[in-house]
Order: structure tokens, then C-alpha cells, then sequence
């Protein structure tokens, strides 16, 4: 005979089993979706150990659109290919031995960038401590305008740039990139949510030893927020590591132009080099992902409700 | 005596304060007010204030008419999907899954990876004799169709689903535990728990993450730049490619007109963004 109780178990095991499938589906579905998010990284990695031969027959349908020719042989249609026929780092060999144009634009782009990180970050960091000490309302108005300037895209903040730049003659120079990089109110913003989460108790038991705030906040206050640092350094770099708009207006010479705008003008002919040469630039970006994963998520954590 | 330690220390902070300060005067805020007054004026020369003429010029320009449309009408399509999509994945990351970790690092990836560095397969991908005509069967010069704009939501999706999933993440993870707990206990099902509880809890991080995807989505001009050129389809014909086109030929009044048009938008967004926030959190604290 069947007791309640029995009924209850079998109810019971059916919804766990019901459970079990579902987390299973799941798993499968977001596996399927990373696979999909992954591909352009992965093919973008496995082509650059094409040769260029193979890359011109399987991809020349798109990129000869304007002028055919030469001798390279062009297929009619496009083959996504994920693993090349002959694996060869002939292209690698290329963009580093031979074809010093890309490597130039890759230390433009080195150029602009570390300076903008490690000034920012200095800037910033005195700022942000000024900010979380003495409260005021006064210091709270400036801390919202920084809120609202960091907010505005490029289509606004680009033409005071343009002017500063003109007025300054440093149009056409780094200091164009740089100095609206390094003053850009983004890294105060987010690393005085950090400062003010330091407990004001800890600063004023410094100060009743007889610390002055330059002590206090270099032996402080910013070894307390080394991860808030870490986190906007990457953030900071990856937004610069990918500049398009800044040196399309403020650098007329492409000569200075980083990589990120110049590797879309490969024109047809260096095709087979522009997989490798997009490899390079990935590289140290996913690096910093890899190792500095917890810092990003950390970093764009900090970011969620603006006011905090 | 102590008030004047506390004076000191006051100057003190605003001195940490002031090469910031310097900057952002120097390099946004003063400039930005000669914007203001360029877009008044009727050249830089003569500065013969001619009113809201400017403004009636960019706001009648046919180009940048399109450039707003465009940029509008992207934001409209591909904000609400990057919203939904982050937040529906930032829940299926709440359960109980294998590996949920190495998920989460997959769908955040692309905001690391360089825009240049993959534009080459994307437009592979969507090339007429590209991969995804050959896998359903159409042909379609995707960028340089009606559907232009279809591919750049892909991409800005792509690249922005992990940043708006890591900041739901966050915010559900910080809904109470017990509150949840007590209400399944009472015989609300997980559905409920979602909609009535958690949805509730975390409707300022949505409006967060709206508006932040709003003013990513006024980036996507990189992407699009970085795939179609200076000169790409009509649809995807952006603010900042007007402004771009703009700064060539050196018009200030336009680009003033245009940039202080902008900010007014962004102002705004930003306004309702603080305000709501302000009643959504009083609506919790009761």
C-alpha cells in the first residue's frame, strides 16, 4: 500500500530530476553561447598562421574589392577556414622582420597609452583623496560636474579639445591625445568611491599619531585602495588601447596615428599580414584579462550606481 | 587653535584637488563655455551675436538630421537587447552550474578585445559572399543594406553583454538572502521571487545600466568607423562621422551648435537617471 509519505518522495525526486535537466540545458545553451563569443578571437588567432596564399584564396572575394589584379589567385567565394592547411608563421615573421609600418603604429599606440595610464592614475589618485577628506558641499557640486563631464561622449567633448589643442598649437602632436587623456575625470570619479569606502576612523587614528596627509595618504589611504588602482588602470587602458575618435581629429599626420585606427586601412595587398598583425595587438589586452580578471569585474562593480 | 588646524587641513585637501582641478578647467569646462559662445555668434571674427541662428542651421542640416536619426534609432534597438540579454545571463549565472566562472570570463572577454582586431572576421562574416549568407542562404551585402545597422548590434552586444552582466550580477547578488528565503517558504515560486522580489531590488542598477549602454551605444561610431570607413552606408551614417565631417571643414558654428546640442541630450539623460535613483532608493529605505 502507498503511504502519503511515498508519494511525497516520489513527487519530490521527480522535481529534482526535473531540476537536474534543466541545469543541464543550461549549461549546454551558455556553453553554446560562449563558443559563439569566442569565435572572432579564435579565428582571428588560427588565420594568422595561414600563409598568405591561402589567405587571399579564401578571403580575397572580400577585401579586392576595388582593384583585382596581381597575381595572387582570388576566390570567387568566401571560406571561413578555422584551421589552415599549412600551419606557418611566415606572416608573423613579416609584420616583425619586414614591414616596419606596423610595428611603428604599434608603438604609437604604447606611446599614447602608458603615459595616460600612469598620469591619470596620479592625478587622479590626489584628487580623489582630496575629494573623500573634508566633505563640503562645494566639493560635492565639482564631484558631480566631473560625474556629468565623464559622462559625455566624444561628439561633445571632443570639440573644446579640438579648440584647447588649436588655441595650445599642439594639434597634430601626442600632448593632442595626452593631455585631455591624462585630465579626463573618469579615474577621480571611480577611485574616490574607493577612497571613501576606507573608514575615516583609520585616517584619524593616523593623524592623532601625528601623521600629516601627505603621510596619510601615501602610506594610507593609497595602499588601502591598490585594487581600486589596478582595476581603473585597466580600465583606463583598454579605452585608450582602442582609441578612434581622438586621433581622428586631433591627428591629421596617419603617420602618428596608433594601431587601432591604422589596422583598418590594410589595404588589399597586405591582407594576409592584417590577421597577425590584429593577433599582436590583442595580445597584451588579453593578457592583462587573464591575469587582472578580479580587478576588472572589481573595477566595473564600483561603477554600478553612479553616487554610491 | 582648532579652528584654525581645521582651516589648514581643509586648504590642505583642496591642494590634492587642484591639478585635477587645473585640467578639467583648462582642457573641458573653459573651452567648453567658448563653444557655448560660438555657437551665439556668427563667426569667430566678427562675434555678432546672432541667437539661436546656429542651432536652427544644424538642427534643419539634412546630414545631421540623418546623423541623429541614425544614432537614435541604434540606440533604440540595440540598448533594450543589450539590457534584457545581460540581465537574462546574469540570472542563468545565479544557478547552480559547472564552470560558472569560465562562463562569466567568456562573455566579458570581448570588452577586452581590440575593436581593430576583430572587424576583419566580422566583416568576413557579413561580406556578400560572407559566411552568413552561405549558412542561410541569402544574399545580402549586409553593411551596405538596409540591415547595416543589424550588424553593428551584433557587435555592440557582443562587446557590451559582459559589462552589463557583471554590474546584474553585482546587484543581485546583493538582494537578501532571507527576504528570498521567507518568500519561497510562503510559496512563492522562483518565477515570483524573480519578478515580485529581485526585479524590485535591483531596478536602479537597471536604470544604470540603461543609461550607461545609451552613452556606450554613442561609441559605437568606433566599430562602425573601424568596418565601413569614413563614407559608409547611409544607415549608418553617425553624429560622430558628422562631426568628424564638420571638424574638416572647420565650421565652428556648426560644431559648436551641434556639440552643445548633445550635451543638452546627455544632460538630460543624466537628470533622469539621478532622479529616479534618488526615489527608487527612498522607495526602498520604506
Amino acid at each position: 500500500m502507498k503511504t502519503f509519505e511515498d508519494a511525497k518522495r516520489q513527487e519530490k525526486e521527480r522535481h529534482l530530476k526535473r531540476q537536474k535537466i534543466a541545469r543541464i540545458m543550461l549549461t549546454v545553451f551558455l556553453a553554446l553561447t560562449c563558443f559563439l563569443f569566442l569565435i572572432p578571437v579564435i579565428f582571428t588567432v588560427t588565420n594568422s598562421f595561414m600563409s598568405s596564399s591561402e589567405i587571399s584564396a579564401n578571403y580575397g572575394a572580400v577585401f579586392a574589392t576595388t582593384r583585382t589584379g596581381g597575381k595572387v589567385y582570388i576566390g570567387k567565394t568566401v571560406n571561413l577556414k578555422f584551421i589552415p592547411d599549412f600551419v606557418t608563421g611566415s606572416q608573423y615573421m613579416t609584420v616583425l622582420l619586414r614591414s616596419p609600418a606596423y610595428l611603428l603604429k604599434f608603438w604609437n599606440s604604447v606611446i599614447y597609452v602608458v603615459p595616460i595610464v600612469v598620469f591619470q592614475l596620479l592625478i587622479a589618485s590626489l584628487a580623489s583623496y582630496g575629494f573623500s577628506r573634508e566633505r563640503s558641499t562645494v566639493k560635492e557640486v565639482i564631484f558631480f560636474a566631473y560625474i556629468i563631464l565623464m559622462l559625455m561622449p566624444y561628439q561633445v567633448t571632443l570639440v573644446p579639445n579640438f579648440l584647447v589643442s588649436r588655441a595650445l598649437h599642439l594639434v597634430n602632436t601626442q600632448w593632442a591625445i595626452w593631455l585631455p587623456g591624462i585630465f579626463s575625470p573618469f579615474a577621480v570619479f571611480l577611485l574616490t568611491k574607493f577612497m571613501r569606502r576606507i573608514p575615516t576612523g583609520v585616517l584619524e587614528a593616523a593623524k592623532i599619531d601625528g601623521a600629516g596627509e601627505w603621510q596619510i595618504f601615501t602610506k594610507i589611504a593609497l595602499p588601502l585602495c591598490k585594487g581600486g588602482v589596478y582595476s581603473i588602470a585597466i580600465l583606463i587602458f583598454i579605452d585608450y588601447w582602442n582609441m578612434v575618435e581622438q586621433p581622428l581629429v586631433l591627428l591629421s599626420d596617419e603617420q602618428m596615428h596608433p594601431l587601432s585606427v591604422f589596422l583598418s586601412k590594410i589595404n588589399s595587398q597586405e591582407i594576409s599580414l592584417a590577421f597577425a598583425v590584429a593577433v599582436i595587438y590583442m595580445i597584451l589586452p588579453l593578457l592583462i584579462f587573464l591575469y587582472g580578471e578580479e580587478y576588472l569585474v572589481e573595477g566595473i562593480t564600483y561603477q554600478g550606481g553612479i553616487k554610491g | 587653535m582648532k579652528s584654525t588646524r581645521r582651516k589648514r587641513d581643509k586648504i590642505r585637501s583642496w591642494l590634492f584637488i587642484a591639478p585635477s582641478l587645473a585640467g578639467v578647467l583648462t582642457f573641458f569646462v573653459a573651452p567648453f563655455l567658448v563653444v557655448i559662445y560660438y555657437s551665439l555668434v556668427n563667426n569667430p571674427v566678427q562675434h555678432k551675436f546672432v541667437g539661436l541662428t546656429n542651432y536652427v542651421r544644424v538642427a534643419t542640416n539634412e546630414a545631421h538630421q540623418l546623423a541623429m536619426f541614425n544614432t537614435a534609432r541604434f540606440s533604440f534597438a540595440a540598448v533594450p537587447l543589450a539590457v534584457v540579454l545581460a540581465l537574462i545571463a546574469a540570472v542563468m549565472m545565479e544557478s547552480a552550474i559547472p564552470a560558472r566562472s569560465f562562463f562569466r570570463s567568456c562573455l566579458l572577454s570581448p570588452m577586452m578585445v581590440p575593436v581593430a582586431s576583430i572587424v576583419l572576421i566580422w566583416q568576413v562574416l557579413f561580406h556578400h559572399n560572407g559566411l552568413v549568407n552561405g549558412l542561410f542562404g541569402i544574399h545580402l551585402d549586409w553593411l551596405k543594406s538596409e540591415h547595416a545597422q543589424f550588424v553593428i548590434v551584433l557587435l555592440f552586444i557582443w562587446k557590451n553583454l559582459g559589462y552589463n552582466m557583471i554590474l546584474f550580477m553585482a546587484a543581485l547578488s546583493s538582494v537578501p538572502k532571507d527576504l528570498i528565503e521567507v518568500s519561497r517558504i510562503e510559496g512563492a515560486g522562483r518565477i515570483q521571487v524573480f519578478f515580485r522580489i529581485k526585479l524590485r531590488y535591483i531596478s536602479a542598477t537597471i536604470l544604470f545600466v540603461t543609461i550607461m549602454s545609451v552613452l556606450n551605444s554613442f561609441k559605437v561610431f568606433r566599430e562602425t568607423y573601424l568596418m565601413t570607413g569614413e563614407y559608409p552606408y547611409d544607415s549608418l551614417y553617425l553624429l560622430q562621422h558628422y562631426m568628424n565631417n564638420t571638424f574638416v571643414s572647420l565650421d565652428y558654428q556648426k560644431l559648436s551648435s551641434a556639440a552643445v546640442l548633445m550635451s543638452i541630450v546627455i544632460i538630460v539623460l543624466v537628470g533622469i537617471m539621478f532622479i529616479t535613483e534618488d526615489r527608487f532608493g527612498r522607495d526602498l529605505d520604506d
